[in-house]
């Protein structure tokens, strides 16, 4: 049996030299377009790989990162119904993008909103879609954006907690989705969108990762709701502080790592591009936890650890417009402003106007990511991001460090669009769930707290 | 008989409970509480938001012991709890009518 295995082994091993051989001469463009697809297949590997960790880094962002930083910040009674706003998130909007969410995004090429072409996921499978990603299956696309449509809504719920019905929040969060969040994605990040800077938007408007998009929206949103709900019973008061900044801090931790996945994602490839993301995002956190600090130290003579994570946060909302456009010291420069202005903002200002935004989503968010969205416009540069050149392949001038002063108009108007939308799309819907359900909980309800109230469970039971 | 309450810092306990063992007094009980006396709270800020906090955390030491052993006990107490800072915390001392060991109805000073 041996004899006969190694005479036929033989002629197999020289099979592969023979069929070279053979092609080598007649064939060569076949050869080539082996080779070219063997490469295409290598970068599509790569760079899907990359994009699918993205995706898993963003989802992880929402649950546990921003369910956990905000759980810690409300009262015990109110801990399993604020970590549930963001929870129930994960599952609502997924399905509403696959109904017809990605399509409002990202199908067809109106200026303000997507069309039905993707409606059901329709003809979104694995060929990439060359007009956003073309390495990476439509579906890895599909599905990493729809993380960001995830935990934009979730943001806003730190502005509502401890007082909104569940029923209401979610009536909200569906319409909100629908009505404000889908058309500024496709806006800003659609085939000719308005403000899209890169696929033939009228007034381009550099939003690398969400500036607009995510933090402005959703930080303004936040603001027209806490006004419009009234101030928690209470508010502000001895009984209303944070129950357990542990929570807090690793929800926070978690966020600055998940960061990474949401802005260095956003170069949809793991190229070069994607790097310079990371670099400037780590970067911007950094120097954002270090301007709150210091900010408080001289402000009230101690450091604390809330000061640190919301520094963190700032940071990384105001580098989000900016990760793929600015070099490791503007990062760190808009980190700072950050830190500081943000500090300023849930100091000063909330308590200067008295507006109860619980967990100062406005200030964080809506004022961080305004904040990011024009400095974006100071410190892009062609020197990191190469994909904006005219008809003759040169480079064209990105922000006002490049010579483009005008961008920094560019991004106040993308920024203006995005306040009027999040003003006016929120309290119209604010007041069809007014109607509709009512929004506030009774005040029974509100003192016996959401978690009993609307769940019928304890976050903390000590006698079991 | 006398029972002895005593309100102490919570970072003393193991000191005094030390302290009641080694001169054989080992039976009390514990409960963890909040107050004040003339020691005034402290501030927390959150976020630019302030609040004084002045309920305390402490410990509660309650015992009953023999009349007679009740100087010893005390002194051994004072000694082991104090660091002669505001917020040491108080003694109470109360008369006992009667104490009953529930195993085998032990009455008076058999049953401490």
């Amino acid at each position: 049996m041996r004899w006969i295995s190694c005479r036929l082994v033989a002629p197999l091993l020289l099979l592969p030299a023979v069929m070279l051989a053979q092609t080598a001469g007649p064939d060569l463009a076949a050869r080539m377009k082996a080779v070219e697809d063997a490469t295409k297949a290598a970068q599509s590997a790569g760079d899907n790989a990359w994009m699918l960790i993205s995706s898993a880094l963003v989802l992880m962002m929402t649950g546990p990162g921003l369910a956990l930083f905000y759980g810690g910040l409300v009262r015990r009674k109110n801990v399993l119904g604020t970590m549930m706003h963001s929870f129930i998130l994960m599952a609502v909007v997924t399905v509403l993008w696959a109904v017809i969410g990605y399509s409002l995004a990202f199908g067809g090429s109106g200026p303000f909103m997507g069309n039905a072409q993707f409606a059901f996921l329709n003809n979104v499978g694995s060929a990439p879609n060359s007009d956003y990603a073309g390495t990476i299956p439509q579906q890895t696309f599909m599905v990493y954006q729809l993380m960001f449509a995830i935990i934009t809504p979730a943001l806003i719920s730190g502005a509502f907690a401890e007082r909104m019905k569940f029923s209401a929040m979610l009536l909200f969060t569906v319409l909100w989705t629908l009505f404000v969040y889908f058309p500024m994605a496709h806006m800003v990040w659609g085939k000719g969108g308005l403000l899209n800077a890169a696929l033939g938007g009228k007034i381009p408007c550099f939003d690398f990762a969400g500036g607009t998009v995510v933090h402005i929206t959703s930080g303004v949103s936040a603001l027209v709701c806490a006004l419009y709900l009234g101030k928690r019973i209470g508010f502000p008061g001895p009984a209303i502080k944070p129950h357990n900044l542990v929570l807090s801090f690793i929800g926070a931790c978690l966020l600055w790592v998940g960061w990474f996945g949401f802005n260095a994602g956003s170069a949809l490839a793991a190229s070069g591009l994607a790097t310079s993301a990371f670099v400037a995002t780590h970067f911007g956190a950094a120097a954002a936890t270090l301007g709150w600090i210091l900010a408080e130290w001289i402000d009230n003579g101690k450091p604390s650890v809330l000061g640190g994570i919301s520094g963190c946060v700032a940071g990384l909302v105001a580098i989000t417009p900016a990760s793929g456009f600015v070099k490791p010291f503007p990062a760190l420069l808009i980190g700072l402003c950050a830190g500081i202005v943000c500090y300023m903002m849930v100091t000063r200002i909330k308590a200067k106007f008295g507006y109860d935004d619980a967990l100062d989503a406005f200030g964080v968010h809506g004022a961080g990511g305004t904040l990011g969205a024009i400095l974006t416009g100071v410190f892009a540069t062609n020197l990191v991001n190469d994909s904006f050149k005219d008809p003759a392949g040169k480079l064209l001038p990105l922000g006002a460090v490049d010579g483009n002063t005008g961008q920094i108009l560019n991004q106040v108007i993308g920024s203006a669009i995005a306040w009027g939308l999040a003003i006016v799309g929120t309290l119209i819907i604010l007041k069809i769930c007014d109607m509709t359900l009512g929004l506030r909980v009774s005040k029974e309800q509100e003192t016996e707290g959401l978690d009993l109230s609307m769940h019928g469970e304890e976050g903390y039971i000590f006698e079991s | 008989m006398k029972k002895i309450e005593a309100i102490i810092q919570p970072f003393k306990l193991d000191e005094v409970k030390e302290a009641l063992k080694a001169i054989g007094i080992d039976g009390m009980t514990i409960s963890e509480v909040r107050g004040h006396g003339r020691q005034k709270g402290h501030k927390e800020v959150y976020r630019g938001q302030e609040y004084n906090v002045d309920l305390l955390p402490k410990v509660k030491l309650e015992m009953v012991v023999p009349a007679g052993r009740f100087d010893e006990v005390i002194k051994t107490l004072t000694a082991a709890a104090r660091t002669g800072k505001i917020g040491d915390g108080k003694i109470f001392v109360y008369d006992v009518a009667e104490a009953i060991r529930i195993r085998n109805d032990d009455r008076g000073e058999a049953a401490l």
